[in-house]
């Protein structure tokens, strides 16, 4: 237990995966440019779904790398540098946004200044959905992210070398100052991107609606990565089934979580009955889309629960496994139910529009790794907590 | 002593981690009946100790299944079968009203049923003797030390050779166990004046603390009951407004749901314009209308419209209808005057 020295050696990405993420993204990115070619409203409504999922993917991460720096926490110590590596998807996220940003009107009816003139409701918000604002919004809260970004995870990958407790300190700091931020700016990107599709709907909780979401993601993917470089010897010697029932933990009370939430939101606007709350639940239970929505339920809630309910499970690789790509799936199938009833009020859509997009989505995701963990080391080697994160036992 | 049976060997440890060392020794000898204790939860004992997966999950499943059916049945029951209101507009059956409750009994019936099922199939609660208890051992144990407790029901156990065993491993003090006989025959009273003084302390409080709640705390503001509030009376009379009256008046300009006010009020030029007669000209509709101007026109105007009234001066004689100014008037007009 007193093996004193970090015994890692940094191995390539397997040629298998590199090909996978670049075959992805190449295929992806045809069939995206096509999709854009086709129906450009369309295909910006898709693309918005994939750029918060991958906002949440890398934001999500960099909360989780907050969250262990502030709670002092050890058992995550060896995974840290994934969720580190996870957050340049900050930097890539834009890419699927700006498509976006050159139809916005065809997706936020705010955006049409005439008719937020005629629309006594909307005139009075129009001090904050504005174009000009939206854009100011978009640029500050990425920057704001990004330096947060660099500060942090790059003080943890000078640490490799240097291995001094300093850096803990100054990042645990950094991590106190992130969260207020975190939880302003997240609501934000909820608000702007998701929750003014219908401008005239409101709720008070659906920035932390977004985050349930985000955090399990986050989490789903972490997993996932753990799973498997931790399969190929990537990773550090030591990971046992205690540390992986973590994860299934965390994800168990994350699921009830987000349902906690989206309870919430539905049933205080059920109960309340008013007509200017209730409309955006309504336009989501007629034409086909109640049983999306109620499959949401079952997707997003009762699949994964029942997966990861009993205690062996949690930590059985197998079935973290399957439920982190479960989770993942469900997260964007949750963002599909918030964006396509704006674009189709009349039922369900699903084409091709929609399914070339998470194909372009993961290719993105698989590639970015690959990139960002090229001349990285896998694990934060330098860290004072790595010996004792390692030999952590429930 | 010789003649008290033993019960177990102990031994004690200074660190938790000559402790874990210490369950994984035992474990590997093939002790089955032993137990390790220790001042707080320790990392990693389940495993050294080679404990099976605790059965306490299903106790709390079964528990929790069982609480949201009673909840749900329980609202079924007294909301849409024995006593339907309509609340708020919702159904009398209606799932996310109920869920919160159904969630909130789940937990309770779920958390406390598992405790209670702890207690009473684990710990076999109602006895209250256990020869470890009032030991040097336990005393130990329970403030700073670890220790391990190899009871002699153990098919392996041999006195002489688990206290040299314990003593290997490192064990700071080797104690042997035995039943008190007479202590294992003595039946602790519940009743003590003690315990008994306090339950009746205890009632008397929660008594005294209801009584005084229900009948004086529930009648002073603003914690009164609702029944009891100051509150105005329909029609009645106020200071507080500056009309005087307990009713607000509704905003200048609301109408009654359901009904549209005419809008032709002393606008005879403008109903003239704007209105048409919805009537349809057809023999049944101008004998209706012949047996109204009969009844209600005649009198003034006469039964040819000619003015001479019946009412011999007691009001002046209206004017004509068959002059030109009249019957040039658009229906719209001669409806409005006659409706």
């Amino acid at each position: 237990m007193n093996s004193g020295q970090i015994d890692y050696t940094k191995k390539e990405m397997p040629e298998k995966v590199v090909k996978l993420g670049y075959g992805l993204l190449a295929i992806g990115f045809v069939l995206v440019v096509a999709a854009f070619a086709f129906d450009y409203t369309r295909a910006s409504f898709n693309s918005l779904i994939s750029f918060m999922f991958v906002f949440s993917l890398g934001v999500g991460s960099l909360f989780l790398v907050a969250l262990e720096h502030i709670a002092g926490a050890y058992w995550s110590v060896p995974f840290r540098r994934i969720s580190e590596l996870l957050t340049a998807l900050i930097f890539v996220a834009p890419v699927l946004a700006i498509p976006v940003l050159f139809d916005l009107h065809g997706l936020f009816h705010w955006s049409h200044v005439e008719a937020v003139e005629a629309d006594t409701i909307l005139a009075g918000k129009s001090s904050y959905l504005n174009e000009s604002f939206f854009y100011i919004r978009f640029v500050v809260i990425f920057v704001i992210f990004i330096l947060f970004r660099i500060a942090m995870v790059g003080g943890s990958f000078k640490q490799d070398t240097t291995g001094s407790v300093k850096i803990n300190k100054i990042n645990a700091r950094l991590s106190a100052a992130f969260m207020p931020f975190f939880a302003f700016m997240l609501s934000i990107m909820a608000i702007d991107w998701l929750m003014s599709l219908e401008p005239h709907w409101f709720s008070t909780i659906f920035g932390v609606y977004y985050f349930a979401g985000t955090f399990l993601v986050a989490l789903s993917l972490l997993t996932l990565y753990v799973l498997y470089l931790n399969k190929e010897g990537m990773l550090i010697d030591g990971i046992s089934s205690d540390h992986l029932y973590n994860f299934g933990a965390l994800l168990f009370a994350f699921v009830n979580f987000w349902a906690y939430i989206a309870f919430s939101q539905y049933m205080l606007i059920w109960y309340a009955n008013m007509p200017e709350e209730t409309y955006w639940f309504i336009i989501r239970s007629e034409h086909g889309w109640e049983f999306i929505s109620l499959a949401l339920i079952v997707i997003h809630f009762v699949v994964p629960y029942v997966m990861i309910l009993s205690q062996p499970s949690k930590s059985s690789k197998k079935r973290l496994k399957v439920v982190s790509y479960w989770i993942l799936g469900a997260h964007y199938y949750n963002l599909y139910w918030l964006v396509m009833p704006t674009f189709s009020k009349d039922g369900p859509v699903l084409g091709w529009y929609e399914l070339v997009f998470p194909i372009f989505t993961a290719g993105l995701i698989i590639t970015t790794f690959n990139f960002v963990s090229k001349k990285r080391n896998l694990v934060a080697i330098g860290d004072p907590k790595l010996k004792r994160g390692i030999d952590f036992r429930l | 002593m010789t003649n008290k049976p033993i019960y177990a060997v102990t031994g004690l440890f200074e660190k938790p981690d000559e402790i874990i060392n210490a369950a994984e020794k035992v474990a590997y000898e093939g002790y089955l009946n032993y137990d390790i204790h220790t001042p707080y939860p320790v990392h990693g004992m389940d495993k050294a100790m080679r404990l099976p997966p605790s059965t306490m999950g299903y106790f709390a499943l079964v528990l929790g299944l069982s609480g949201a059916v009673l909840a749900l049945f329980f609202m079924w029951i007294t909301t849409a079968y024995e006593y339907p209101l309509v609340i708020g507009g919702k159904p009398f059956f209606s799932l996310p009203a109920l869920i919160p409750i159904t969630f909130e009994v789940t937990v309770l019936l779920a958390t406390c049923g598992t405790v209670i099922s702890m207690l009473f199939i684990f710990f076999k609660m109602p006895n209250n003797s256990h020869p470890l208890h009032d030991t040097k051992f336990m005393k130990q144990v329970s403030s700073d030390k670890f220790g391990v407790c190899i009871e002699a029901k153990d098919k392996f156990f041999d006195k002489e050779k688990v206290k040299s065993f314990l003593l290997s491993l490192g064990a700071t003090e080797v104690e042997e166990i035995y039943f008190d006989v007479d202590d294992l025959k003595n039946k602790n009273k519940i009743l003590t004046p003690k315990f008994s003084g306090f339950l009746v302390f205890v009632i008397v409080l929660t008594s005294a603390a209801s009584y005084a709640t229900l009948n004086i705390v529930m009648y002073m503001p603003p914690f009164d009951w609702m029944m009891t509030q100051s509150r105005l009376n329909a029609q009645g009379t106020t200071d507080f407004y500056e009309n005087h009256s307990a009713m607000r008046e509704p905003v200048e300009g609301s109408i009654a749901r359901g009904f549209m006010p005419y809008a032709f009020i002393g606008q005879p030029d403008s109903a003239g314009k704007y209105l048409e007669n919805p009537l349809e000209m057809t023999e049944a509709n101008l004998a209706v209308g012949k047996k109204k101007f009969n009844t209600y026109c005649s009198p003034c105007h006469d039964y040819y419209g000619r003015g001479e009234s019946r009412l011999k001066g007691r009001f002046p004689n209206p004017p004509s209808l068959h002059t030109d100014k009249t019957r040039n008037w658009p229906d719209g007009r001669l409806y409005h005057i006659i409706t």
